[in-house]
């Protein structure tokens, strides 16, 4: 049995909250964070129970205003866009229940705009997912970034500076997303998805619909940090507080790369546009050079923050790798690697801020022994996200690399084997160092008698480490739903 | 050729609109600059959705007396122009958020310079 309401409880229950977030702030001011968790709490419940719904059931048409689909708008509820609300939701729940520690001591005076504005960037994110018309999804689009924008500026001294330049190049990005759907309603005449998958046959090698398609994956490879268009990243990922990375870095490149994955192969089905350009090669190409670069730079980084942001870069690579290989192994693949990498990368962003908040700082160089006494249970923690980034079976890392190598054998495009296991090994690289300062650099002072951060810190960054095993085990149980849904 | 530039010229102009932007955010060293290239790109490509609906011989779609409905050639497409309403709308929620920032950077660093800015972020 499935909710029919379900899109819009999970969706604009973040509106509501957006603006209820105001005036409860006006009657208490430490009721927010409790209030922000309720909000998020009841839109994660639900999507889980979406996702869990979505099995075996029909795709649900949700339509607005008695208007049909190819004229109205609608939200489209199937079991790839279940499955995405499930992981965005739930990463943002934790982060969110983490963010306390992070509020007070980063930005106390400015709890109320900073959690009504993460509320207006759930919506926007969940609506990026849910919607079937691409004008909408612009809409959407404009609004998560523009309260990113705003999340991003509430941070260190230069947090303003890289706020206004991530504003700079995403409206570029959102600019060039218009256009290219200028091209593909000068073509179709429509803005439905479903429509627009019907009609692409007769119509994908028309010179109008390759370039709006080159537009749209211009666009959303700025937002998702396609590799020469990931400049804005590291700098803004550093200089942000910790709970805006730990909330933009997971799930927002993240959502970019799903959208790319939703419009390239279920609605353009790539495979006919690329009888005319090579697309799909090209963004293998450049995903592949991505991944290599950002492991290379993350090795060179002294900052725990900008060595993550850097590894963000490669590992979007692999979702757009998946991607590209436009098979069912390798849409497997990056379907369990938005998974995967939304867990590690707020799994190690939360531990980075546990430490920020102790230590006062992330310096790489600092690391030691003393680490592993003080703050137990973060370190654990990291040191399971660090091998699951690695790929160690059985942690979740390991699955999604092994579905995207079967993926690019079947593919018959087999070198990007050597692109996976080249990264495999620059991951080591760069994780293990800081494995080993922790575990065995001796330290160099006596430790002083810290204790791990507030039960609040540690519960979110200890679940998603679990996490990470638990889905790494039952992969192929939460996949089974996904795997009729392109082949 | 002649006919292929002059028969789309307002294409041709929006395409201009948009490189203009395009040079003002790339090579201006002002932020408030690149801010107005960025005005300008989107100006631009909401010039282009809007010429898409223009028709020759055509009015407004309201029935009009004499006017016959069945006929798409008397009518012009709303649709786009419904669209370009909300994309100015973000464009000038994007404008407000910019102009915050703008402001704080002001505030913080007495510039707007990007390389002055630069030479206080990176020392």
């Amino acid at each position: 049995m499935k909710v029919q309401q379900l899109p819009i409880l999970i969706a604009f229950t973040y509106l509501a909250w957006a603006l209820l977030i105001p005036l409860i702030a006006a009657l208490r001011k430490n009721w927010i964070y409790p209030f922000t968790l309720v909000g998020s709490a009841i839109s994660a419940c639900a999507s889980i129970y979406g996702f869990i719904s979505s099995f075996g059931s029909e795709p649900l048409r949700y339509t607005f205003g008695g208007w049909a689909p190819p004229l109205g708008v609608e939200f489209i509820y199937d079991s790839l866009s279940s499955f995405i609300l499930m992981v965005i939701n739930t990463i943002a729940f934790l982060v969110l229940i983490h963010s306390k520690g992070v509020a007070d001591r980063e930005f106390p005076e400015k709890k109320m705009p900073y959690y009504a504005l993460v509320m207006l960037f759930m919506l926007g994110l969940n609506g990026i997912t849910l919607t079937g018309d691409i004008f909408t999804l612009f809409v959407f689009l404009e609004i998560s970034s523009l309260s990113s924008y705003g999340l991003m500026s509430v941070g260190k001294k230069f947090a303003v500076y890289t706020a206004f330049r991530y504003l700079i190049i995403g409206s570029i990005g959102g600019s060039l997303y218009l256009l290219g759907v200028f091209y593909l309603y000068t073509v179709t005449g429509t803005l439905n998805m479903a429509d627009i998958a019907a009609m692409i046959p007769q119509v994908a090698t028309q010179p109008g619909i390759v370039t709006g398609i080159i537009l749209i994956v211009a666009g959303f490879g700025i937002k998702a940090a396609l590799f020469p268009m990931h400049g804005w990243l590291p700098d803004l990922y550093a200089q942000a507080n910790s709970t805006s990375s730990a909330l933009v870095a997971p799930i927002g490149t993240k959502v970019a790369a799903y959208v790319l994955i939703r419009l390239l192969l279920l609605v353009f089905g790539i495979n006919a546009v690329d009888a005319v350009a090579p697309i799909s090669t090209i963004i293998g190409i450049l995903a592949s050079i991505g991944i290599i670069y950002g492991s290379i730079y993350a090795i060179r980084q002294t900052q725990l923050k900008r060595m993550l942001a850097y590894s963000s870069v490669s590992q979007i690579g692999y979702v757009l790798l998946g991607l590209s290989l436009a098979n069912p192994m390798g849409f497997r693949g990056a379907v369990l690697h938005i998974l995967n990498h939304a867990i590690m990368k707020a799994c190690l962003f939360l531990v980075a801020a546990n430490l920020e908040k102790q230590e006062g700082h992330s310096d790489l160089s600092k690391f030691n022994k003393s680490f592993a006494k003080k703050y137990p249970w973060s370190m654990l923690a990291f040191t399971l996200a660090a091998l699951s980034m690695i790929g160690l079976p059985p942690l979740a890392g390991f699955f999604s690399k092994w579905y995207l190598a079967v993926g690019a054998v079947e593919g018959e495009q087999s070198w990007y084997l050597i692109v996976i296991l080249a990264s495999s090994l620059l991951n080591a690289a760069y994780f293990f160092r800081i494995i080993e300062r922790i575990y065995i650099k001796p330290a160099d002072d006596t430790p002083s008698s810290q204790n791990d951060v507030a039960f609040s810190m540690l519960l979110p960054t200890l679940i998603l480490a679990l996490g990470l095993l638990v889905v790494g085990l039952m992969n192929t149980t939460l996949l089974s739903n996904l795997l009729p849904f392109y082949d | 050729m002649s006919s292929y530039i002059l028969g789309h010229y307002a294409y041709w102009a929006s395409i201009v609109v948009i490189c203009v932007g395009m040079y003002g955010i790339l090579f201006k060293k002002n932020l408030l600059k690149k801010l107005i290239g960025l005005s300008i790109l989107q100006a631009g490509i909401i010039q282009i959705w809007v010429c898409l609906s223009s028709k020759w011989g055509a009015t407004v779609p309201v029935k009009a007396q004499g006017l016959s409905t069945d006929v798409a050639a008397n009518y012009l497409s709303p649709l786009p122009h419904c669209l370009m309403l909300t994309a100015i709308v973000v464009g000038i929620a994007t404008m407000g958020v910019a102009f915050a920032l703008l402001m704080a950077i002001h505030k913080r660093y007495g510039t707007l310079d990007e390389s002055e800015i630069l030479s206080k972020a990176c020392p």
